[in-house]
């Protein structure tokens, strides 16, 4: 990529707005290379906002988003859907499609009016379906398929677009908890693999667990950022989701967990 | 923590009925589902070549019959008299059937596409009412020409969309809307079309029902071959179109992550798509119910995913090829292929509406 030092995503000074309602007025975040970030904080903090910022699917009213080092919305939308990739918060399948053919459309940003099918196309796609372990499922109709099924031949698709960044908004709600687990442990796996991943999660275990850095957000703005043995304490806890907490060591990876105080 | 239980491979886990429904069928049905690619591109075959036959078969219809083989032989410009009949006074009505059906199939799949719902067609929509308002301006002036009135009808069913496109917007147009909007749309054109009637001259008023009809029957080569030109066009553009058309159906978040400009691409398709019914009404007057039957037909024979495009193109001009061998042959004397649609039409639809409020109950 280019300089290291460069953050693979960020926003500066960023105002992200949806109509007449602002979410961040001035939103100042990064992503560094090769981390698994995520992003914490209450409901309706601008956590996903950021997060469509960065994919482009929201353009800042003022400021910029940067993507290594260049505005984002100068970047022509295919070259920056080759460079990342997005797991939306709810999208839907075509009815009767197969997990293989949906998987194949995230090949669409490099593909072009007449480069048509290709023999990286096919590769790309049978490696997606590989690591989430969607290869026996390839042919069957996506409506036959389980929640947790479903979600992952949606990661699977955006695998399918080989980005260097994934970004996911909230990718583990309607997942039951070891799917949960499961799908943080693929994420995990493409991490070690080099992918910069982004997250919005709303468990703060999983996040300590699974993130190198945190960015925890309140009231559109970003209150502290680091890693998560150094950010999250039982004071940033109560003063960002105003919930009196103790944090201890996670006994299994001594990570912090947050353990909610008697609150009656 | 192992990644995956090797039973989630094999079978949908026991959470799967909460949310699809369905799930049992997986195992089962993986044989019959081999290969799902190559059994649409066989069943999408089969269509094409049911399309010939019967072709073929209408082409042999008329006060001088012909049989199979000697259709082709006429076809091959074999023996005189036959091939004068075949080629010159029957196979441009055949052409133009198969050829304006298919348009107006094409055009239902990209609406039906771009709405998720069967019922947004562009005759349910308003575009085909709308060009008919246009084309009766066009004859209630007394400018009315053939290619006057078509132009009428061309500018008509442009403007209507065009309306029905504006008063859907919303920070982008959602199927529902677009749906409704030009329900209503339609509802006040077929009020301003009676009252251009009533007001017009008899006369007048019967020509501009006529063409209101819809009908295949002065369809000549003269008359196809400009339509045909026009449609071959609009049909390369649904062609280079086809794939933003299928990143939409993934919802625009997805289809905007993988580097689509969505908004854009909506635009263009709904172009295409009224720019299809509109060449096809400006020749022929109003047909309804292909665009609207064919692609959720075309579907299920297919059963691909989402609406195919190439099998909506080809029931569509089975459809209008088999109601227009009805409209000739089957009454005592020959009706608008139009008013056999409308008829089937209306069956389709209430049949449609039924499954769709139990579906949604």
């Amino acid at each position: 990529m280019t300089d290291p030092a460069t953050p693979r995503l960020a926003a500066r000074g960023a105002h992200l707005a949806y109509d007449r309602r602002t979410v961040s007025r001035s939103i100042d975040a990064e992503v560094r290379d090769g981390s698994f970030t995520v992003i914490v904080g209450p409901n309706a903090c601008g956590k996903s906002t950021l997060l469509r910022a960065f994919s482009r699917l929201l353009a800042p009213r003022a400021g910029a988003v940067l993507l290594d080092g260049r505005d984002l919305a100068r970047v022509p939308a295919k070259e920056a859907a080759r460079t990342v990739g997005l797991l939306p918060q709810s999208s839907t399948a075509p009815e009767g499609i197969t997990v293989a053919e949906l998987v194949s459309r995230g090949r669409y940003p490099h593909q072009g009016m007449f480069r048509q099918w290709s023999d990286a196309d096919r590769a790309a796609v049978a490696t997606a379906l590989a690591e989430t372990d969607l290869v026996e499922l390839a042919e069957v109709p996506v409506d036959e398929l389980s929640g947790g099924q479903r979600q992952r031949v949606w990661v699977a698709m955006a695998l399918a677009q080989q980005t260097s960044v994934l970004l996911l908004d909230e990718p583990t709600t309607f997942l039951d908890v070891a799917h949960q687990y499961d799908l943080l442990d693929l994420l995990a796996r493409l991490h070690e693999q080099g992918t910069t991943v982004v997250a919005v999660l709303h468990d703060l275990a999983q996040a300590a667990r699974y993130a190198t850095d945190l960015i925890v957000m309140s009231d559109g703005e970003v209150v502290a950022t680091g890693a998560p043995s150094d950010v999250l304490t039982a004071e940033l806890v109560e003063r960002v989701f105003d919930l009196p907490c103790l944090v201890v060591p996670d006994p299994v990876t001594g990570t912090p967990l947050v353990v909610p105080r008697r609150r009656r | 923590m192992s990644a995956l239980r090797p039973d989630d491979r094999l079978r949908p886990r026991a959470d799967a009925g909460a949310d699809s429904g369905a799930g049992a069928g997986a195992g089962a049905g993986r044989l019959a589902r081999l290969r799902p690619r190559s059994r649409r591109a066989a069943a999408t075959a089969l269509l094409a070549l049911v399309a010939v036959i019967v072709a073929v078969v209408a082409l042999g219809l008329g006060d001088y019959p012909l049989s199979p083989p000697e259709v082709l032989r006429a076809l091959l410009g074999g023996d005189g008299f036959a091939s004068t009949i075949v080629l010159q006074w029957r196979l441009p009505r055949v052409l133009a059937a198969l050829l304006f059906g298919a348009a107006l199939g094409a055009s239902g799949a990209v609406f039906q596409s771009l709405t998720r719902n069967p019922l947004g067609s562009p005759d349910v929509i308003g575009f085909s009412t709308g060009a008919y308002t246009g084309a009766i301006l066009v004859i209630v002036s007394g400018a009315a020409s053939t290619i006057g009135t078509a132009a009428g009808a061309l500018a008509g069913g442009l403007v209507t969309a065009l309306v029905v496109y504006l008063l859907a917007w919303r920070r982008g147009v959602h199927g529902l809307r677009l749906i409704i909007v030009g329900i209503g749309v339609t509802a006040l054109l077929h009020s301003v079309n009676s009252w251009l009637l009533l007001r017009a001259q008899a006369e007048v008023a019967l020509s501009a029902s006529f063409w209101g009809a819809g009908s295949l029957a002065l369809v000549g080569w003269s008359e196809l071959a400009p339509a045909a030109v026009l449609i071959a066009v609009l049909a390369v553009l649904v062609t280079g179109l086809a794939r933003p058309l299928r990143q939409l159906e993934l919802g625009d978040d997805a289809a905007r992550a993988h580097g689509l400009r969505a908004e854009g691409s909506r635009l263009a398709l709904v172009v295409v798509g009224v720019a299809l019914t509109a060449v096809v009404t400006a020749s022929t007057g109003p047909i309804v119910f292909v665009a609207l039957a064919a692609p959720q037909l075309a579907r299920r024979v297919v059963r691909s995913a989402g609406v195919p495009l190439v099998a909506a193109a080809l029931v569509g001009g089975l459809l209008l090829l088999v109601a227009d061998v009805v409209a000739q042959h089957v009454a005592t004397s020959p009706v608008p292929v139009g008013l056999v649609t409308l008829v089937i039409g209306g069956l389709y639809l209430v049949s449609l509406l039924v499954a769709e409020s139990r579906r949604t109950r």
